[in-house]
């Protein structure tokens, strides 16, 4: 009988070593495919200042268009009252790009009817953050949008 | 399905030779021994023979789109657009695969009701109602992956809101977004990767969910409605009189889809500009409409928590209860009658109903 128990608690730690060798090699398959699944971060030209191909006259007073700034959807638009300005133009809720509304002189983003002012401040509906403010200049004709 | 006889010249011993190799005795014993229950929810058994047949119909079709479309932001559109408008019968394979992927999903969400009031869920049903759910989730996996491969305004959008929504999970929740959209946005890294997922991972998966399921279905039979379950029912063998009813549906189902496609062929839309607003009147897909509507109404904060954050995870929430409920209707697996689950299936129904037609009402105020 004492063979048998030997034969057992051998068995066991062949059957642990066994286990944990095809534990150690699967993780060793799995983890170079898990990271790969993980792109890498994009070393993307953080531009601190951008010149746009965009003349200052080009936007009327009470109207907006949509430019990239490093990449990123910015809004530029001109207030009723003439004062040039540029905003983020990433919803805050869930990433839709919002739009100037030339009617209610506010900034509006379709996709969950959330509503911001000409400050990019959250004033109706989901958003839960402003959008960012960004400096505008007027360098000659063109426009110069950075980082504020 | 017998083997053939010696005397029935060389074709039969052909095929009398493959048989005896491959062991068809078993399978044709299957099919001759399977029979489907008659009483008056007999109706109900089709659906999933549907589903299986529409599915079906999306593989195929989604093989011929692969053979023009190109999975990249500069081609996808065009590639699109040209089988739409000079592949001949391009316009016919790409809106059968569009009508097709809506009609399935609407069926799918069909058989899963009659199921869920039949009942057929209870013991020893439960893996096939749980690999059915699962299911569900992949279908709406291949509509949401799908739906970007166009690569037009609406569904550029679409899929910056749909993997903007794992974001607001806590903790891996950034992290899960990222792996979704191959990048912090939604590029055309997202098409390619979208277009992997559509095109080879769901269908991998499917296939070995599917399989589990129709095995499961044959392993346990046809599942009999408690209130007929005492009563004595007659039944009809499904090689061929339930096979070929069903090809009759199938015939119907195919005839309608050639004449969506026909009449209402599937719409393009304008190629999208990552860097033009979200166009007013922005919607997805009907599916996913009640989730949609509830998202524009969370205010951006419930008790100290992001409005969105609740709502994904309340979403998450109804999914695990959906894919568990045979676990916690205990009643049923007793055999006793669970009017609970009805009147919560039915409020679910109606909320999701109501969300739906709100969303579809025409949207407020847009841009000049």
């Amino acid at each position: 009988m004492e063979t048998a128990t030997t034969e057992y608690s051998r068995r066991r730690w062949l059957t642990f070593l066994l286990g944990t060798s095809l534990g150690a090699t699967l993780v060793s398959f799995l983890y170079p495919v898990l990271r790969y699944l993980v792109p890498p971060e994009t070393s993307e030209p953080s531009l601190s200042e951008v010149e746009l191909d965009v003349k200052a006259s080009d936007i009327a007073p009470n109207s907006g268009r949509i430019v990239p700034f490093s990449g990123k959807p910015v809004i530029l638009f001109r207030t009723a009252a003439g004062e040039l300005r540029a905003l983020t133009a990433t919803c805050t809720h869930l990433a839709c790009t919002v739009q100037y509304r030339g009617d209610r002189s506010d900034i509006w983003c379709a996709c969950h009817n959330g509503v911001y002012d000409t400050n990019g401040t959250n004033i109706s509906g989901p958003p839960p953050r402003p959008l960012t403010r960004l400096d505008v200049a007027v360098r000659g004709e063109k426009i110069v949008i950075r980082r504020a | 399905m017998s083997s053939a006889a010696p005397d029935r010249g060389p074709l039969g011993a052909a095929l009398a030779w493959v048989q005896d190799r491959i062991g068809w005795e078993g399978i044709a014993h299957l099919a001759e021994k399977k029979q489907v229950p008659i009483h008056r929810y007999t109706i109900y058994y089709y659906l999933g023979g549907m589903a299986l047949f529409l599915f079906l119909v999306q593989v195929a079709t989604g093989i011929l789109l692969l053979l023009y479309y190109r999975p990249s932001a500069s081609e996808a559109f065009e590639s699109v657009q040209y089988i739409m408008a000079e592949v001949p019968f391009g316009w016919l394979i790409r809106s059968i695969h569009s009508w097709g992927a809506n009609i399935f999903v609407g069926v799918i969400v069909a058989h899963m009701l009659s199921v869920f009031f039949l009942r057929a869920y209870r013991a020893p049903r439960e893996m096939t109602w749980i690999t059915g759910a699962l299911l569900l989730f992949l279908a709406l996996g291949f509509g949401f992956s799908g739906y970007l491969l166009p690569w037009n305004t609406l569904a550029f959008f679409a899929t910056k809101v749909g993997t903007d929504v794992p974001a607001q999970l806590p903790g891996l929740g950034p992290l899960l977004s990222r792996i979704l959209r191959g990048g912090s946005d939604v590029t055309g890294a997202t098409l390619s990767r979208f277009y992997g997922i559509h095109v080879a991972i769901l269908p991998a998966i499917t296939t070995v969910l599917l399989g589990a399921h129709v095995v499961l279905v044959q392993q346990k039979g046809m599942s009999v409605p408690l209130s007929v379950e005492s009563k004595k029912y007659r039944t009809m063998k499904f090689v061929p009189d339930f096979l070929l009813r069903d090809a009759v549906g199938w015939l119907v189902a195919v005839g309608l889809l050639a004449a969506l496609a026909a009449f209402f062929p599937w719409e393009l839309g304008v190629k999208a500009d990552p860097f033009s607003p979200a166009p007013a009147g922005i919607r997805p897909e009907w599916y996913f409409l009640s989730m949609f509507q509830g998202l524009k109404y969370l205010p951006a904060e419930i008790a100290g928590v992001p409005g969105e954050m609740v709502g994904v995870l309340f979403f998450g929430l109804v999914g695990a209860v959906l894919v568990l409920v045979p676990l916690l209707d205990r009643r049923a697996s007793r055999g006793l009658p669970s009017p609970w689950w009805n009147r919560l299936a039915v409020l679910a129904l109606i909320g999701a109903l109501v969300l739906t037609i709100l969303a579809l009402r025409p949207p407020p105020g847009a841009a000049p």
